[in-house]
């Protein structure tokens, strides 16, 4: 009598089990995030910031998203293509992730765009900045806590030819995508304001010395546009300092990135950059993430730091407006699309319909403050979208930016 | 000339490598096969210059690179299908290995060295510089996998298997060539250079002969390379690649047939699965490097043999 | 004019890098006949151990040379207990080498971390100075005196020492050097011990230069085996010619070439080696 009940009991028990829909059933389970990033070679330093940003985040919400417990899996990619592929097969196929952050590099990005497509596996990117991404070979997957490669550069073209009355510059920029896609939109945005560039050097990824590009560079320009990511920015800066030139510099991004400014000296000082984030920011959340930072890690956050962070902020976000429950694809990625993260130390961040932020661009420059070097905020651009005040239609419509295009018409 | 027993162990071991997506029982794993095969396809093409050949080279990746190159910018720019691109690529990476191997064998020892590294170097700044064709470092992606016979490689079984077919493929041609009289003449050349001159031989042209048919093969894991990742960039052109697939032949045992298999598995299980364990899995994999020498100083699989003849010799002793 | 004249200096300099680079390797491939792949790795150690001395306030110079001596002893242990039993095996000590070199390159990305590092070079080399017309480094100066320094020693110990004869006779025929009673094995040590401690100098040395980054190792490497095939191996002269000619390859290459600049050094030397095989100045067949 009471094994019949108990068998009642418990087939109705399953049969309620099996007519559940499958979300609820899964809402005690961890949400699975994977993580692409770099820990071997070249690149490990910014891969080991980016891990730091995201596990920050995690443990600043105990590992509590959305009402769900989350389980980071970390991969690293050792910055080769075919190992970033390999390691997002694992996680999508082995560890079972419902959302991927990384890569770091914009060629691992490329080389795992057919797969996500292939298993619609959202993911955001904390640091990829390749134009085309979010431009004319958008992935209905993918979207990205960090701008476009020429993002940051227009605004600071504007900055030179406008506040800065610049009229003649020299640009020299690592030979490789970014550094391409970088002076690219600087060029452009700073002819359209009325400036030349009269030279244009581009220097190999793993160039030795710098010594012969710096003396090749014109004397007679206002300022020297660089581009340099990794490793370069200090050795260019160095070695340019070191030849007494006198020539002020205004820099890409990451060239004076906090990352590497904690170990550089005076050459930095006076550097003039730009990019979507700065230490020195003065609004609550970065002033409460720079000191979280700090503690933890003993170092100020730059750019992987924050894409890595804010790539969790979003996440957040999109996990809140379905409700945790990440397991409905579609709404979770509709959800990641049109989050607006009004908590992200860089200010309030939304898409564009392309999956790229529009943000604020803060043109910086290098001081001592209190013994250390920052990137102290002298401009802000506000809600700067990856088009600039270009036509979306039109940029769109021409070529990629690239090594040649836009043309260099002033060159000398 | 290949004994029974030797044919028995090959197809235990054909078995074992067929069985390998039933057993898995996760895609990411019959993937990971699928790039072993991939890697010790293109380890046993190097090994043919290495193991057999006694001629080191650090360019290898130019042959992989530029059959893959090839490859995708047929099929993308001039609109050919994959095979059809594959075959063109196959063509002109031969061509290359020919060229090449002229160069190249103008030196020996360190020298044949710096001159395989330097024009695999060359071809490498080229895929970064040409952007128009190469994509840069970029790359070039949105390769579709090819259908031979209608046969869709989609699905990561049906590619393993696809790799597994050219595996053992290649596996017996490479085989049939060492073990030819043409490969004891290339061996000979390996050895002793000068007898096997004053025995009439023509070295070089032995060395050459055997440089292409190397480069080849190279191109052939290129192609597997390229419709497995759908996608190729500079990377696969690189010194590490060809520093990777020459301590791949050294670690599994250069002059064996199942070397390559065994360096090429050491490297990519190291890679893609230690690394997931090991956050120091770079510092392992070299001390694992340093190991082999110290301990089994003619590669895995050669020591394996030896301590498995040991064994069984022990065991043959304490039973009587 | 101002060109020409920086551009030479330029040249000059980067010449005297590689020389501090290269002149370890080549002393032991003429000798040893090992192909030492763990050089990079040699010079990027001695970079990092430079720098942490430099932190402590430690005069440039006396870092410089704890940095030599460190990489001297580490060689000397590396050679005796590694290197030793692969006398004549070739893919063995490729192996060994590149081995060693990854397990260098992955301690020193755990021990310093990835971030890239500039070594602070003496403060009396700060800043540059006028020459004819130009303004150049001071400390780039200093780094062609300090090469030049280095081969003049090295050319001293080698042909007017009796240690220098042994190597000498080693590198001509080593058959006959032991048949002659010279005790090759200690040699071996030692030549492998001064080959390491030269690379570790002149990381230290190139350190205000270069920085010390991940990567450094693969990124030297290639150049050391450059300058030491194009100027012929077992021939310090050769080294130190090869060092010049590639600095100034390097760097005219750089600025008139533009677009050859990915393979400004590979082109010229297959050119070399395949009319000349053996190097511009070789002695040894390779």
């Amino acid at each position: 009598m009471v094994t019949r009940l108990f068998s009642l009991v418990v087939s109705a028990a399953a049969t309620a089990a099996l007519l559940l829909p499958p979300e609820v059933a899964a809402q005690g389970e961890p949400i699975r995030v994977g993580f692409l990033t770099v820990k071997s070679g070249a690149l490990a330093a910014g891969g080991r910031q980016m891990e730091e940003g995201i596990t920050l985040f995690l443990k600043q919400r105990n590992n509590t998203l959305a009402g769900r417990k989350v389980e980071l899996f970390v991969a690293d990619t050792a910055g080769q293509p075919a190992v970033t592929k390999s390691k997002a097969q694992e996680l999508v196929e082995r560890d079972k992730v419902q959302v991927i952050i990384g890569p770091l590099a914009a060629f691992e990005a490329l080389a795992i765009d057919d797969f996500i497509r292939q298993v619609k596996v959202p993911i955001i990117s904390p640091s990829a900045a390749a134009e085309d991404l979010t431009q004319r070979k958008p992935n209905p997957w993918f979207v990205r806590a960090v701008g476009t490669s020429a993002q940051a550069s227009h605004p600071l073209a504007d900055y030179a030819a406008k506040t800065l009355g610049y009229k003649r510059i020299a640009t020299i920029g690592d030979d490789f995508a970014f550094g391409h896609e970088t002076v690219a939109g600087f060029q452009r945005a700073f002819e359209d304001a009325g400036g030349k560039i009269v030279q244009k050097l581009w220097s190999p990824l793993n160039v030795a010395d710098y010594g012969t590009y710096i003396s090749q560079l014109k004397g007679d320009v206002d300022a020297v546009f660089v581009s340099f990511a990794g490793a370069n920015g200090p050795r260019f800066l160095k070695q340019y300092r070191a030849y007494g030139v006198k020539t002020p510099i205004l820099a890409n991004m990451t060239a004076v990135d906090e990352g590497v400014l904690k170990n550089m000296g005076d050459e930095a000082l006076g550097v003039i950059s730009s990019g979507w984030y700065s230490a020195a920011t003065d609004n609550p959340a970065n002033k409460a993430f720079v000191e979280a930072v700090n503690k933890a890690y003993s170092a100020d956050p730059g750019y992987y730091t924050v894409g890595a962070y804010a790539s969790g902020l979003m996440l957040e976000r999109a996990l809140e407006a379905v409700h945790g429950r990440i397991e409905d694809k579609d709404a979770f990625m509709k959800a990641l699309r049109s989050a607006v993260i009004d908590n992200d130390p860089r200010g309030t961040i939304r898409l564009d319909e392309y999956g790229n932020p529009v943000m604020n661009v803060y043109i910086r420059k290098v001081e001592r403050r209190g013994g250390k070097l920052v990137n102290a905020v002298v401009k802000t651009y506000p809600n700067v979208s990856q088009f600039w005040t270009y036509d979306p239609k039109q940029f769109l419509a021409s070529p990629v930016y690239s090594r040649d295009y836009p043309p260099a018409k002033n060159l000398e | 000339m290949i004994s029974p027993r030797v044919l028995a162990r090959l197809a235990a071991e054909a078995i074992a490598l067929a069985a390998v997506p039933l057993v898995a029982g996760n895609d990411y794993y019959v993937n990971l096969g699928s790039q072993v095969l991939i890697a010790a396809i293109f380890a046993m093409s190097l090994n043919i210059l290495v193991g057999y050949g006694g001629m080191t080279s650090l360019g290898h990746a130019a042959y992989l690179g530029v059959s893959a190159y090839a490859t995708a910018w047929l099929a993308q720019r001039m609109g050919m299908g994959p095979l059809a691109a594959g075959a063109c690529a196959l063509a002109i990476t031969t061509l290359l290995a020919a060229f090449y191997g002229v160069l190249a064998l103008r030196a020996s020892g360190l020298g044949f060295l710096m001159i395989t590294l330097a024009l695999g170097q060359i071809l490498w700044g080229l895929a970064y510089r040409w952007v128009a064709v190469t994509g840069g470092d970029n790359g070039l992606s949105g390769l579709a996998r090819p259908a031979p016979f209608g046969w869709d490689l989609g699905s990561a079984t049906a590619f393993y298997y696809f790799s597994l077919a050219v595996f053992g493929i290649a596996f017996a041609a490479i085989g049939l060539f060492v073990g030819s009289p043409f490969g004891a003449s290339l061996k000979g050349a390996r050895d002793q250079p000068r007898r096997m001159r004053a025995l009439g031989y023509n070295v070089w042209l032995i060395r050459w002969i055997s440089f292409v048919v190397s480069g080849f093969w190279g191109g052939v894991a290129g192609l597997l390379y390229v419709y497995y990742n759908n996608f190729i960039s500079p990377h696969a052109l690189s010194l590490t690649q060809s520093a990777e697939a020459l301590l791949m032949v050294i670690a599994g045992g250069p002059a064996t047939l199942l070397g390559p298999l065994v360096g090429a598995a050491l490297v990519i299980v190291m890679k893609n699965v230690v690394s997931a364990y090991v956050e120091r899995w770079t510092l392992l994999l070299g001390a694992v490097f340093v190991a082999i020498v110290i301990f089994l100083p003619d590669g895995l699989v050669p020591g394996a043999q030896r301590l498995w003849a040991r064994w069984a010799s022990r065991r043959g002793k304490g039973g009587r | 004019m101002g060109f020409w004249i920086t551009q030479s200096l330029n040249s000059l300099a980067l010449g005297g890098l590689l020389f501090t680079l290269s002149a370890g390797f080549s002393l032991i491939f003429g000798l040893m006949r090992i192909a030492n792949l763990s050089h990079g790795a040699y010079f990027m150690l001695g970079a990092y151990i430079g720098l942490t001395l430099l932190r402590t306030g430690m005069n440039f110079w006396l870092a410089m040379l704890l940095a030599g001596a460190a990489m001297a002893i580490f060689g000397a242990l590396i050679e005796r207990f590694v290197l030793r039993r692969l006398a004549g095996r070739t893919l063995s000590q490729v192996l060994a080498t590149l081995g060693i070199a990854f397990m260098i390159a992955d301690a020193c990305l755990w021990i310093w971390s990835g971030d890239p590092m500039p070594l602070p070079g003496p403060a009396s080399l700060e800043g540059a100075v006028p020459v004819l017309g130009a303004r150049f480094p001071l400390y780039r100066l200093a780094v062609i005196a300090v090469a030049a320094v280095i081969y003049a020693g090295l050319l001293l110990v080698v042909e007017r020492t009796r240690i220098g004869a042994m190597i000498r006779a080693g590198v001509d025929d080593l058959d006959m050097a032991r048949a002659v009673g010279i005790p090759v094995k200690t040699l071996f040590t030692a030549v492998f011990a001064l080959g390491a401690g030269l690379a570790g100098v002149g990381g230290v040395i190139a350190g205000p230069i270069l920085s010390v980054y991940p990567g450094l190792d693969a990124d030297m490497l290639p150049l050391a085996l450059v300058v030491v095939i194009l100027g012929g191996v077992g021939s310090l002269t050769g080294a130190a010619i090869g060092s010049v000619v590639i600095g100034f390859i390097y760097t005219f290459g750089q600025a008139l070439l533009p677009d050859l600049a990915y393979v400004i050094l590979f082109l010229p030397m297959v050119l070399v080696l395949v009319a000349r095989p053996r190097g511009l100045f070789g002695r040894v067949t390779t």
